[in-house]
């Protein structure tokens, strides 16, 4: 008798295998949006200076980085950098660095859209009732854009977690590595486990990522009003 | 750097060019018809079938086109589901794009004053002639930044269809990597085909979003 896909699932350690293959995308995913959010930041505050040469600069690798297929990025850094550098490096810290530039980025526009979104006037108000410059910031700049900023912040980490899944095909073992080596384990005796174990991977993101989503969204409509 | 390798195989590049061009059009008009009629099914509030598009919404936002593609090629086989990489990367576009594509049209009418639509009706126009003379109209100039950004995250995905074995042009840069060790000319190849494609439809939508910005009501 042929046996249940699903039943490759809960086969010795499995399930445990897949779930400790998540991790691995989603630690990825958090120690990049963890390092971009620092970096965008700052990278956000130098877009808004009025300096020409910062400007360009920042604006060409904005559009740049943007424009690029982050798997693109991903060979540039593997494939290319280490051979011309003539280094090695695992594929899961060639992942950390093309995230961390890609969320820089991101995070880069979005810190300059809210900094600049934010009218005039608040900053002479402020300073019209005696504020101090950091004062200014302090209560009323930056809470202001951290408002606007940490709905799409969260956001962003859905797009990583769910850009890290292309990390398998540089050759990291996260949860899609983990699922294709079971699939392969059971060929014979479990034909049918492909379409259960890419299918519970599916469920899984989703799992992830929803929830994320759903508190970006929540967040968003509590502060608007 | 070897330029006599770069003439010889860019003709491989031009090749793969076109074929993720071709897909990358028919998956993002598809995505744009089925993204409308979503949105549309969510504006009338059709019973039971608004309860399952946003259950698709939500799972085909929530999930990466790389695992979509997995399960549709690797996955629907073994139950005899069988698709060519080609209609495979074309459904996958569609699936993941038509829900972004929905999401947008919905901002844009979700932004339309509601007393607009009001308005209409009282002046007597039909629900339908409301929607095609006042909320589209704007609705599509409002939804026009996020409708662009998804043609381009949309174009920049197709660069994953190498992994269900469609020769596009990461496919052919990793085979030249492979075959021949050649790796700057490989990737810079690579590089600038993706410029040659999305630089000018990235400078054409903020020109375009320039335009529409004034469209709205009340400017």
């Amino acid at each position: 008798m042929q046996e249940w896909g699903i039943s490759v699932l809960f086969q010795g350690r499995n399930l445990i295998r897949l779930l400790t293959g998540l991790w691995v995308t989603i630690r990825i995913s958090l120690i990049s949006v963890a390092v971009s959010i620092v970096l965008g930041i700052l990278l956000g505050m130098l877009m808004t200076w009025k300096n020409p040469i910062t400007k360009g600069l920042s604006r060409i690798y904005l559009e740049f980085i943007r424009i690029m297929p982050q798997l693109v990025l991903l060979f540039i850094v593997y494939f290319g950098v280490t051979k011309a550098f003539r280094i090695s490096i695992s594929g899961e810290l060639a992942a950390i660095i093309v995230f961390v530039m890609w969320g820089m980025a991101e995070m880069g526009d979005l810190v300059r859209g809210a900094l600049q979104s934010i009218p005039k006037h608040q900053y002479e108000s402020g300073r019209a009732i005696g504020l101090t410059q950091s004062q200014i910031y302090r209560y009323i700049i930056i809470p202001q854009t951290i408002r606007r900023l940490l709905p799409l912040a969260i956001n962003l980490i859905t797009r990583m977690i769910k850009t890290t899944s292309l990390i398998v095909l540089i050759g990291v073992v996260e949860v899609v590595k983990v699922g294709q080596q079971i699939i392969e384990a059971n060929r014979l005796t479990v034909p049918t486990a492909a379409i259960w174990i890419y299918g519970v991977i599916f469920f899984l993101y989703f799992i992830v990522c929803y929830p994320i989503s759903m508190l970006s969204i929540k967040l968003e409509k509590i502060w608007k009003g | 750097m070897d330029f006599a390798f770069i003439r010889e195989y860019s003709p491989l590049y031009i090749e793969a060019a076109k074929l993720t061009m071709r897909i990358a059009v028919i998956g993002i008009l598809g995505a744009i018809i089925l993204g409308f009629l979503c949105s549309m099914i969510r504006y009338y509030r059709v019973p039971v079938l608004q309860r399952i598009i946003g259950a698709y919404i939500e799972l085909s936002r929530n999930t990466p086109l790389l695992i979509q593609l997995f399960f549709l090629y690797f996955g629907l086989v073994k139950i005899g589901i069988r698709f060519s990489s080609e209609t495979c990367a074309v459904i996958g576009m569609i699936f993941l794009g038509g829900s972004y594509m929905s999401e947008a049209f919905r901002s844009g009418i979700e932004a339309v004053a509601k007393i607009q639509t009001e308005a209409g009706l009282s002046i007597g126009l039909t629900k339908w002639q409301v929607l095609r003379y006042i909320v589209l109209p704007q609705a599509i100039a409002i939804s026009m930044p996020a409708f662009s950004a998804n043609i381009i995250f949309l174009i920049k995905e197709t660069s994953v269809f190498s992994a269900v074995a469609l020769a596009d042009l990461m496919y052919v840069a990793k085979d030249l990597i492979g075959l021949y060790y050649k790796t700057d000319e490989a990737l810079l190849m690579l590089v600038i085909a993706y410029l040659i494609i999305l630089l000018p439809i990235s400078i054409v939508f903020s020109l375009i979003e320039r335009k529409l910005r004034y469209a709205g009501m009340g400017n």
